[in-house]
């Protein structure tokens, strides 16, 4: 027995050293497999995999660069629009008409649940936009028939026709001119659906799986979704651009802000969203931090139906009464651009020549006391009840808002709801002033000034300082009538002095959106606006880690001059 | 033998009894009604409700009541999980697997490290690497497992990046589940990556089940210790010594089985132990094991689902402990006529 007992040891040993010895040596070719493979700590499950029903930025990130396409896309710097599915587009020159020429090599994606038999063609195109427009539509009440930005920008009032000429021309016929329309065709949101699967899901009698099967014509195509764990992309080898670099793209959904830092940390995730403690990561060698100006502004805004905020010197007066720059550090803590105007620098139609906004408490009360309030007043001050990448802490903003304003005289009682009653409330009016924010869908700066602030938005609830004026309206309008860039950029000038004078509402910030990544993993991933995409990412390996920084800049450079051609 | 294994059984059926009857009356005391604690049902209509009251016959007497709970569990139907609303008992034969494979390893590494550590100590008894041993153990018992958790994410993870920090595996290799227990699943898949999925999972497993193993390997120290030094004291050792044999020779053919007899004894015991242990260090390194599962449920107040997670967990250490019962009777031939069922 004792013998037997020597045995067991021998046994147990040798079992341990082989298996460190595997271990060891299969170091090598796990590199290969996460080389071609990223891991991206997502803060959230998306809601849905098709964007068209939502306007969340979780579920934008995971979906709409990933899996699909739309007609046109921006490309370069400058947001220039760019060909997509569609190869060229011509527009009449009443702007009413807009022919689309859809590119004949487009492949779907194939997976386990759908094979596709032929290539893209207008019938995809028509089939996505008409089961958002057209209520009677077989597929326009599944999942809920509720499709928030179409709804936003009028698509259905402004798309009176959608025509196939033939199997690769699509016309758009429009009730009026609007230049915002190519802008709106090119958000993550107007993607492009597959007519085909949608037919053999009917036959199914399964049509919801439209929206939890994804199927597109995007650079990488679902693989497995594990709810609240994770999101499996594989490449779409039949890509109709040359395909992605990497094989495999997981989402590890990894809601707690210190879980995604340690995971960064352990090199268990190649790329972080929304990431904490940046000095930690900026400290290591081996990673990087990214910031991005997003196309967004945070505010405090006035409702101009009630006393005294429908005196414009009131509301003069408070903008000079509030120390932006405490708000900034106190509230962003730094990792925001003050705002001056209603767009942030990143966009084309800003404008250098407004002032600054200065912080001046003593004219404030001279403004306070020609507007016959010289012994002050009470006022009521809605903090939204959530943090948005815009203001990540409203109550904390609006105490710093209700010191500055004590100064002057001005008593501010702070009132919350829960969010969605916020919301309602808001809408109905049944407010004073208000800290709200609004993040652009597509880069062209109209997405600012029509939904906040224009007279028909008020009635849409859009706009809730309710101020209406007729002149910045029809400045509005002309802007989006002229095609010339340089005098759309005067008209919007116009706009936001008017803004400037009149004060429904103050610009607080432009908040960054921020990115963590382990040198190894190059290529953009962050753009101003809209989701993230993977579809330039590729991954060196770690032994050339020391010129990994060179290699990615030279690559980013390249990626921008190949953006050109595409 | 047939009398013991006769009285193992007896025992096994009379604690399932008396748990599943605690965890059955536990349903009335959780706030809410007893039927939707019972089922889980919470968006149940008005209708589904009366099928649930029937299927669970809460017209008839408490005992009644008792017995199709009875059925229902023996039938595998522990209800739906109140904040997920998917089946319990798929959801538990799908992270189970995951919790034991862990607790195994850990005390497979328990073993290996305090029992021969222990039998040193007993050998140099008295001497500076007994009181070494004993001291560190000391230490080792007493720093709390979630604090040892962090730690060693922070120093191994964090600082030194030898072992990833959270998961069975890299979520880049698709392991398909067969029996749940990871390992055998990566051997049993036909992925082109199969070793490199082994050595990834072998990563992933070395740091927790390492901290689940530092409390139980200290008591294992202390056992070995004990047990050694009581055999070295009996008349047999004196009398191998007698007959000239050298002190190795007695150590590893006489002293150690001798002494490994008494420490399996506890193994089972010490099971428990460990079970509760991972599974708070489950939820540190984001094991997808039925420890995290256990507390998530906690948090979110989900009674059905700690309860039957209870009752698995519970009917699952008791069966461990019986095992090793078994082992020990078949070991040592003296336990077998133990006339008293508990040990």
């Amino acid at each position: 027995m004792a013998v037997l007992q020597m045995n067991y040891l021998k046994i147990i040993t040798t079992g341990l050293l082989s298996l460190l010895f595997l271990t060891a040596c299969n170091e090598e070719g796990k590199l290969s497999l996460s080389e071609r493979s990223v891991i991206y700590c997502a803060e959230g499950s998306p809601e849905t995999f098709n964007p068209q029903l939502v306007t969340s930025g979780t579920t934008i990130d995971a979906t709409s660069n990933q899996l699909y396409n739309r007609l046109i896309a921006y490309q370069g710097d400058e947001n220039k629009l760019s060909p997509a599915l569609a190869k060229s587009w011509h527009v009449t020159r009443d702007g009413k008409k807009i022919t689309f020429y859809l590119r004949k090599n487009v492949a779907f994606h194939q997976t386990d649940y759908f094979a596709p038999t032929r290539l893209l063609n207008a019938d995809d195109v028509i089939f996505s936009f008409n089961r958002v427009l057209d209520p009677e539509h077989p597929y326009h009440l599944v999942s809920g028939g509720n499709y928030p930005f179409f709804r936003n920008v009028d698509f259905s009032d402004l798309i009176e026709d959608i025509e196939k000429i033939n199997d690769y021309t699509i016309r758009f016929h429009l009730s009026h001119a609007d230049n915002s329309f190519l802008a709106n065709l090119a958000t993550d949101f107007a993607i492009i659906l597959s007519a085909e699967y949608a037919e053999q899901l009917t036959k199914q009698r399964a049509k919801s799986d439209i929206d939890t099967h994804p199927i597109g014509t995007g650079p990488f195509k679902l693989k497995e979704y594990r709810v609240g764990s994770l999101i499996r992309f594989y490449r779409h080898e039949q890509y109709w651009q040359k395909p992605a670099q990497i094989e495999q793209l997981v989402f590890d959904i990894t809601p707690s802000n210190t879980g995604r830092l340690t995971k960064l940390l352990a090199k268990e995730c190649d790329v972080a969203a929304y990431p904490i403690a940046h000095k930690k990561i900026t400290q290591r060698n081996d990673l990087s931090l990214e910031a991005i100006t997003a196309l967004n502004v945070g505010y405090f805004g006035f409702n101009v139906n009630k006393v005294p905020f429908d005196n414009k010197l009131v509301r003069q007066a408070i903008s000079y009464a509030i120390n932006k720059k405490t708000l900034l550090e106190a509230v962003y803590q730094g990792k925001a651009e003050m705002a001056n105007s209603l767009l942030p620098k990143t966009s084309w139609a800003f404008d250098e020549s407004i002032p600054k906004q200065e912080f001046n408490p003593t004219l404030a009360k001279t403004l306070l006391n020609r507007a016959g309030y010289s012994k002050g007043f009470t006022m009521d001050l809605w903090a939204m009840p959530i943090q948005r990448p815009y203001n990540p802490n409203a109550i904390t903003m609006a105490k710093l808002i209700q010191s500055d304003l004590n100064k002057i005289n001005i008593k501010v009682n702070i009132i919350s709801y829960e969010w969605n009653t916020f919301l309602q409330r808001l809408k109905r009016g049944e407010h004073q002033s208000f800290l709200l924010g609004w993040s652009a869908d597509h880069p062209d700066p109209d997405n600012f000034f029509t939904p906040m602030l224009t007279c028909a938005a008020t009635h849409t609830g859009s706009n809730t300082t309710f101020w209406c004026n007729p002149e910045y309206d029809g400045i509005i309008k002309k802007a989006l009538q002229t095609t010339n860039i340089n005098q759309r950029k005067k008209y919007y000038a116009q706009a936001m002095s008017i803004l400037k004078q009149e004060v429904p509402l103050i610009p607080i910030a432009h908040s960054k959106r921020y990115q963590a990544r382990g040198n190894n993993v190059i290529g953009n991933i962050l753009a101003p606006f809209g989701g993230i995409n993977f579809y330039q990412v590729a991954k060196r390996s770690l032994t050339n880690k020391n010129t990994a920084a060179e290699q990615r800049n030279q690559l980013e450079q390249n990626n921008t001059n190949n953006t050109g051609e595409n | 033998m047939l009398v013991f294994t006769l009285r193992r059984l007896s025992l096994f059926i009379f604690t399932m009894l008396l748990l599943t009857l605690l965890s059955f009356s536990v349903n009335f005391l959780f706030p809410g009604e007893a039927i939707i604690n019972l089922t889980g049902a919470i968006n149940a209509t008005p209708s589904q409700l009366v099928e649930l009251n029937d299927a669970y016959q809460t017209h008839r007497n408490i005992f009644w009541q008792y017995l199709t709970y009875l059925d229902h569990i023996i039938n595998g139907d522990l209800g739906l999980s109140m904040a997920s609303q998917s089946d319990i008992s798929t959801e538990i034969v799908n992270l189970l697997p995951a919790t034991i494979e862990l607790s195994l390893v850990a005390l497979f590494i328990a073993m290996l490290v305090g029992i021969p550590l222990g039998f040193i100590a007993a050998i140099k008894h008295n001497k500076l690497t007994d009181n070494l041993i004993l001291s560190v153990s000391m230490l080792g018992y007493s720093v709390p497992v979630f604090w040892l958790g962090l730690l060693a994410i922070l120093t191994f993870s964090i600082s030194l990046g030898w072992f990833p920090s959270a998961g069975q595996i890299s979520l880049l290799f698709e392991i398909e589940l067969v029996t749940g227990i990871q390992f055998i699943d990566i051997l049993l898949s036909d992925s082109p990556y199969k070793w490199q999925a082994f050595s990834d999972a072998t990563a992933h497993i070395i740091l927790p089940a390492c901290v689940i193993a530092v409390a139980p390997a200290t008591i294992f120290i202390r056992l070995a210790r004990t047990s050694m030094i009581e055999v070295l004291e009996t008349s047999y050792i004196r009398a191998a010594s007698a007959k000239g044999l050298t002190f190795q020779q007695i150590i590893f053919r006489h002293a150690i089985r001798n002494s490994l007899i008494k420490i399996i004894r506890h193994v089972g015991l010490q099971f428990a132990n460990l079970v509760t242990i991972a599974m708070v260090t489950e939820v540190i390194f984001s094991w997808p094991g039925i420890g995290r599962w256990l507390i998530e449920s906690i948090y979110q107040r989900d009674y059905t689902a700690i309860q039957s997670g209870l009752l698995v967990l519970s009917c699952f250490i008791f069966i461990v402990h019986i095992l090793m019962d078994f082992i020990y009777a078949a070991l040592n031939p003296l336990a077998r006529g133990n006339k008293h069922g508990a040990r």
